[in-house]
Parts: structure tokens; C-alpha cells; sequence
């Protein structure tokens, strides 16, 4: 991320657009790779309707409902410290960020609870192909979450050494975007696997 | 004054002028990465090649003579996933492509040096991967097709776990390549003046970013059906082995793409360049660079034809697959036309640039046999495939690379090829091609099968010419190694243009500075303005 300024070829104004159509390009990327899931999703759904409808119940929608909420929080706060950095307001950008990732870790936290359910139940990713999806996409899902922290920590400790600033915010502009759509699998997620009428 | 002048030109190899391990290893420099992919790719086209040889080998006789039945399955499993993933698909993108990209378009690095940088040693990490699957060598055939890749004791999670890190370099090449290409580019560098190569460069860069992350997800999901007992591909839990087809290939039919469009690009500079006049229909090939692209994105079920997909998919697919051939025949056209009444320079870039068209001439109609659904069932997985997909990929793509290698390598260097044993060379790369290949499109007509260690008897002879052949050809491209080995240290001193180009990556230094330029060239018209003024 860093790699934006140091081409000496473009000026500011444009650093910011190249690392955007970057991110851009990436998110493509990441489009495919949960497309193949929701494809596989769809193919057995449609093959065998009565089973995804019985599996689903066994799906705690409590916390589906309470991570889905927890998300869309996450994805305000980090909107919250765009927005703040984008005026320089350093303290602010900072407690967004922590903010994030608190609600990032208690994402995790729940995820791993509901795990641990199914797995006490017995119900695992090889019992028939609606919990091998769960767990596919569920845990995919959560290798994306904690890329998101990875990524959030590392603004986190950039903005305790003051890099940021009203003019320059590229790298947590694109850790935003990156982090909404991390949030935005989920929204898809969430009904298919949990609310299947 | 001639002793200073002297004395500069050997002191400052421009780029290569910083010597050491780490000088390389952790270099952001657009250039050495390129050379160091290289280096890495070209190693396991060498390998790659052996293991036919091998193959080729065993094949001389119709029963088991050399090596076991499994063995056999092993070699032509391995030559596949080194060519395809270790090879073609990372050669031409990820060394010329990184090497002459930046250039070509006028800037001094790519968007993201350090991604460029992290893509390369990913990709090293794939390879060191794939390697140690060796340990229980896959014997699946490359295309990892399940039931068997689910249940075989090959170590199938490793390798997929290898071609997974291959595929994220892959990915982050391509996105390199789209952003440096739009953000870029020199003033005055439009769309419409860039150099043929970024434009077919810029259609693979796509093709990567969007196809790769599926077979990333289809190996993830095969590691899981071996690991955590996942059943998508298992009919005994309700899975489908057809969805393992369908999504690998809609990545591999792509990506054939990734191979072939390259190479296109580098036939597209070299053809002008050679025959010093302006490039035929500049537009018509740009966009059917782009369109090959996207219909190369809707016919991946033409793998598919005998595998048990429904008849009203095979129709549809078989239809579109016809498609394809018609930006491809746009770019062979134009090609011939700009070649027509040009002044005709046969030096070793453009004997291996026209080498391309006659071959994939060849590869290409033979294409229409394979996609047409009558003819496709009894062709289906004989040699008939195999000629066509070597003739296409090798006489296609790796004729390509050896055309844009000749053609650089003064530019990467700072020496000249040797053209005497370049054609040299030449001449058996082309013989031992077209006798090991041309053989197969009669073998496979003869019926034989793929993949098969043993064969009737009746078809020895025509397999004894193949095998004959592909001493030839080995013979050719040990030639050309050699050559390029002794011209890197002893060949003589390049001009900084000395092909007479208009195209940017040449108006600066041979080999070029860290920088690429002094200043930043000011672009003010296309790359193809040949024999229009005095040169």
C-alpha cells in the first residue's frame, strides 16, 4: 500500500486513483472466488430443496442475526474514521479503528461459538453437502475477517505514528473499501444460509 | 576519446549493473523481477520438456518396455502441470510482460513494485510446493478431474495447495498490469497509441484477475473433499463430478487464452517492425484481443462434450466455441496484411513470428474439428487433441515467447543473438515440431487414445516418427539455450534500437537504466509509423 507513493511518476490526486482501481480489481477478484461458492450453493439447492429447507433449522439464527448486526456496526465505524481522517481528525480515526476491530473480534467470537455447536452436535462439514457449504462459506468468510483485521491493525498502528492526515488517507480509504465488502458477503450469506423460507 | 566510450559501455550494464544475491532477491525493479520469472519459468519448461521426452520415449514400442504403467501416468500428469502452471501460463505475463510492459507504455515501474515483488516470491513458494508433492507424485492426468483426484494416494492436496499460491501471483500480476496500464501511461499515450502488446496484455491481465480465483476455490474445495470428508464432487453424498469440470474449466479454457493472447501480441510488434510497415487494422486487433476475452469466458463446456452434460448445453457451447474464431482469424488476417508488399527482414524474431502464423494456422483450424459436436465424439481424448492443443500452445504460444525472446534480447542484455545458430536452431525447433506433432493428428484419427501407456501395434511406425521427431525438436532448443547462453556473455555489443522500432521500450539504452528513462517520453503519435519517413 505504501508502493502508491513511491512511483514517482503520478502525483498525489492520482495515487489515490491508482490504488483504488487496485482495490477495485481485487474485490473482482474476490467476486469470483465466493462466486464459485454461491454457484455450488445454488446447483444443490435447486437439485434438493426439502433438505436445505430441514438442514437450515439447525442453524442458530440468533447468532446469525447478532453477527449480521455486529457487521453492519463495523462497517459504519470504519466509514465513521474515513470520514474523520478525511477533516485530520486524528483521536477520532483512531477509536473508529479500534472500534472495528473489537467488533471484527466479536464477530469471531460468536462464529466460534456456533462452530463449536455444530460441532458438539455432530454436525460437520462432511455430514451432507448444506453444512459442507456452511462451513465453506462461512469459513472462508472468516479467513476474510481476520485478513480485514490483519489489514485494520496495521492502520490501526500507522495512525499511533500520526501517517495519516486530511491529505493523505489512501491506505485506510482502501482498507474501508475492502472491509465493506468483507460485510457485504455476509449480508449475502446470512439469508441464504440461515433464512431459507 | 574511443577508450572512455569503451570503458562506460562495460562498466554500466544499466539494470544489471548492481551485483548479489539480495541486489535481486528483494529488488522492486520491474526488470529483474521479469528476469527472475524468467529464469524461474524457463527452468520448468526445460523439465517440463524432459518428462515428454520421457513419455516419448516409452512410446516407441506399443507394450511396456521403459517404465511402469503408473510411472507413465506420473510423466504426462507432471509435464502438464509444469508446462501449463509452472510454464505458460507465467512466462510470457510475468517475464516479458514485467520486463517490457512499464516500458512500453513510458513509466518507470509498474503501480505496485512491492505486490509485484510479494507476486513473485508467492509464485516461488507455489513452485517449491508443487515440488514437494513429488514426494507422492500426482498421477491424475493435469485437468485433477474427480472421482479419482478425491481417492488417488497421489498428493493431490499438496500440489493444489502449490498451483493455489501459483494462481495467487497469477492474480496479482494481472492486477498490476490493468492498474499500471491505466494509470500509467506517458503523456500522450492514448488508447488508441499504445503498442499491440499492452493491449493484448491488458485482455489477459483481465482473464487472470477474473478466472484464476475459480480454480483457486475449485482446488480449495478438492483439498476439503480429501481433508474434511466435503462430499460437492462425490455423487455418494448427493455431490456432482460434473461441477469439478465444470469449474475447472471455466478457469483452464480461459487461461488457454492467457497462454495464446501474449504471444499474439508479441507476433503483432514483430511483424510491423520486420517488414517496416504500419500495422493492418490497429483497431480491429485491439478489440479482438478484448473479444477474444470475453468469449473465451463462455465456452468452457466444449471440454466438457462426452462428459455427460445435456445436449441443449453442448449445442450452445459448441456454437459459441465458433465464435472464438473469428477475432482469431481477424488477428491472423491482419497479420498477412501487413506483411503484404512490406520489405521482408528474416531475422530470428521474424522467422519465429511467422513460424507462429503457419503453425497456429494449423492449431487453429483444427480447432473447429474439436468444437464441432459430431466430430468432437470420436476425436474426444485421442492424439487428435493433443496435436491440436501442441500446435496451438507450442507452435502457437512458445514460438511466440522464442520470437519475443530473440527479438529483446538485446534490450534485457545489451548483446545481440547470434544469428547464425539462432536460424540454426530454428530449423530443428521447426522440423522436430511439425514431424513429433503433425504425427498425432494422423494417430488420433487412427483412433488412438491419450493417456495410454500401451497402443495397438499397427500404429508403432507413425509413433516412431513422433518420437524421432521430439529428439529434433530437443536438439533445436538446446541449440537456442546454448546460443542465448554464449550471446548473454560474449555476444556483441546492442545498439540501444538496433532493430530500427518506434515502440518506447527502445528509445533508451540497451540494457535500459534502473529508471528505464531519463525523461519521461512525450508520446506524439502511434508505434507503427514505418516507411513513412526516412529511417
Amino acid at each position: 500500500m505504501h508502493d502508491v507513493t513511491e512511483t514517482k511518476t503520478h502525483s498525489s490526486g492520482q495515487a489515490l486513483e491508482t490504488a483504488k482501481l487496485g482495490i477495485w480489481c481485487f474485490l473482482a477478484t474476490e467476486v469470483l472466488l465466493f462466486g464459485a461458492l454461491f454457484t455450488a450453493y445454488t446447483i444443490f439447492r435447486v437439485s434438493d430443496p426439502q433438505m436445505f429447507l430441514t438442514e437450515h433449522l439447525k442453524l442458530n439464527r440468533i447468532f446469525g442475526a447478532v453477527n449480521t448486526i455486529v457487521l453492519i456496526c463495523s462497517s459504519l465505524s470504519v466509514a465513521l474514521g474515513i470520514a474523520a481522517i478525511r477533516q485530520g481528525k486524528q483521536r477520532m480515526l483512531r477509536i473508529c479503528l479500534i472500534l472495528t476491530l473489537v467488533l471484527a473480534a466479536t464477530f469471531l467470537g460468536v462464529k466460534y461459538a456456533e462452530y463449536s455447536e455444530h460441532i458438539a452436535r455432530g454436525e460437520l462439514p462432511g455430514t451432507n453437502n448444506f453444512f459442507s457449504l456452511y462451513y465453506m462459506m462461512t469459513g472462508l468468510h472468516a479467513i476474510h475477517v481476520c485478513g480485514g483485521m490483519a489489514a485494520l491493525g496495521t492502520m490501526l498502528v500507522m495512525a499511533y505514528r500520526g501517517k495519516f492526515s486530511a491529505e493523505y488517507n489512501t491506505p485506510v480509504e482502501i482498507t474501508g473499501l475492502y472491509w465493506h465488502f468483507v460485510d457485504l458477503v455476509w449480508i449475502y450469506l446470512f439469508p441464504l444460509l440461515y433464512l431459507i423460507g | 576519446m574511443t577508450d572512455v566510450t569503451a570503458h562506460t559501455a562495460t562498466d554500466d550494464r544499466g539494470y544489471l549493473t548492481e551485483k548479489g544475491f539480495w541486489s535481486w532477491a528483494a529488488t522492486l525493479d520491474h526488470k529483474r523481477i521479469g528476469v527472475m520469472y524468467f529464469y524461474t519459468t524457463f527452468l520448468f519448461f526445460l523439465l517440463g520438456g524432459l518428462l515428454a521426452l520421457v513419455v516419448r520415449l516409452e512410446l516407441m514400442t506399443p507394450g511396456p518396455s521403459l517404465i511402469s504403467d503408473h510411472a507413465f501416468d506420473v510423466l504426462y500428469t507432471m509435464h502438464g502441470n509444469m508446462m501449463i502452471f509452472l510454464f505458460i501460463i507465467p512466462a510470457i505475463p510475468s517475464a516479458l510482460g514485467n520486463f517490457f510492459i512499464p516500458m512500453m507504455v513510458g513509466a518507470r515501474d509498474v503501480a505496485f513494485p512491492r505486490l509485484n515483488l510479494a507476486g513473485y516470491w508467492i509464485f516461488v513458494a507455489g513452485v517449491i510446493v508443487v515440488l514437494a508433492s513429488l514426494v507422492q507424485p500426482m498421477d491424475t492426468g493435469w485437468t485433477f478431474y474427480t472421482p479419482y483426484s478425491a481417492k488417488t494416494g497421489a498428493a493431490v492436496t499438496t500440489i493444489s495447495f502449490g498451483i493455489f499460491l501459483v494462481g495467487m501471483s497469477s492474480i496479482v500480476t494481472g492486477l498490476n498490469f490493468i492498474v499500471t496500464i491505466h494509470q500509467l501511461r506517458a503523456p500522450g499515450l492514448t488508447w488508441f497509441r499504445l503498442p499491440l502488446f499492452i493491449w493484448a496484455m491488458y485482455a489477459t491481465s483481465i482473464i487472470q484477475v477474473l478466472a484464476t480465483p475459480v480454480v483457486g476455490v475449485t482446488f480449495l474445495l478438492l483439498a476439503a473433499e480429501r481433508l474434511l470428508g466435503v462430499g460437492f464432487f462425490d455423487p455418494a453424498k448427493g455431490g456432482d463430478p460434473l461441477l469439478f469440470q465444470q469449474f475447472f474449466w471455466f478457469y483452464s479454457h480461459p487461461v488457454v487464452y492467457v497462454m495464446i493472447l501474449p504471444a499474439m501480441g508479441i507476433i503483432t510488434e514483430i511483424i510491423p517492425v520486420f517488414s517496416r510497415k504500419p500495422i493492418f487494422g490497429y483497431k480491429a486487433i485491439a478489440y479482438s484481443s478484448l473479444s477474444i476475452a470475453f468469449i473465451g469466458f463462455l465456452v468452457w463446456g466444449h471440454h466438457m462434450f462426452v462428459s455427460g452434460m445435456s445436449n441443449t448445453a453442448s449445442v450452445i457451447f459448441s456454437f459459441l466455441t465458433f465464435f472464438v474464431a473469428v477475432p482469431t482469424g481477424i488477428k491472423v488476417f491482419n497479420w498477412i496484411a501487413t506483411l503484404y508488399r512490406g520489405s521482408i527482414f528474416l531475422d530470428s524474431p521474424m522467422l519465429y513470428a511467422l513460424t507462429f502464423i503457419f503453425l497456429f494456422i494449423i492449431g487453429g483450424l483444427t480447432g473447429p474439428f474439436l468444437g464441432a459436436l459430431a466430430t468432437n465424439v470420436p476425436l474426444h481424448d485421442t492424439y487428435f487433441v493433443v496435436a491440436h492443443f501442441h500446435y496451438t500452445i507450442m507452435g502457437g504460444t512458445v514460438m511466440g515467447y522464442f520470437a519475443g525472446l530473440h527479438y529483446w534480447f538485446p534490450k534485457m542484455t545489451g548483446r545481440m543473438v547470434n544469428e547464425k545458430v539462432a536460424k540454426l536452431a530454428w530449423v530443428f525447433i521447426f522440423i522436430g515440431f511439425n514431424i513429433t506433432f503433425f504425427t498425432m493428428f494422423i494417430l488420433g484419427l487412427m483412433g488412438m487414445p491419450r493417456r495410454y501407456a500401451e497402443y495397438l501395434p499397427q500404429q508403432q511406425g507413425l509413433n516412431i516418427v513422433a518420437t524421432v521427431g521430439s529428439w529434433i525438436l530437443a536438439v533445436g532448443v538446446l541449440i537456442m539455450v546454448g546460443n542465448f547462453i554464449r550471446d548473454m556473455f560474449h555476444g556483441a555489443q546492442a545498439t540501444a534500437n538496433p532493430w530500427h522500432s518506434k515502440t518506447l521500450e527502445w528509445q533508451t539504452a540497451s540494457p535500459p537504466a534502473t529508471e528505464n528513462f531519463e525523461e519521461i517520453p512525450v508520446v506524439t503519435e502511434w508505434p507503427y509509423s514505418y516507411g513513412k519517413k526516412k529511417e
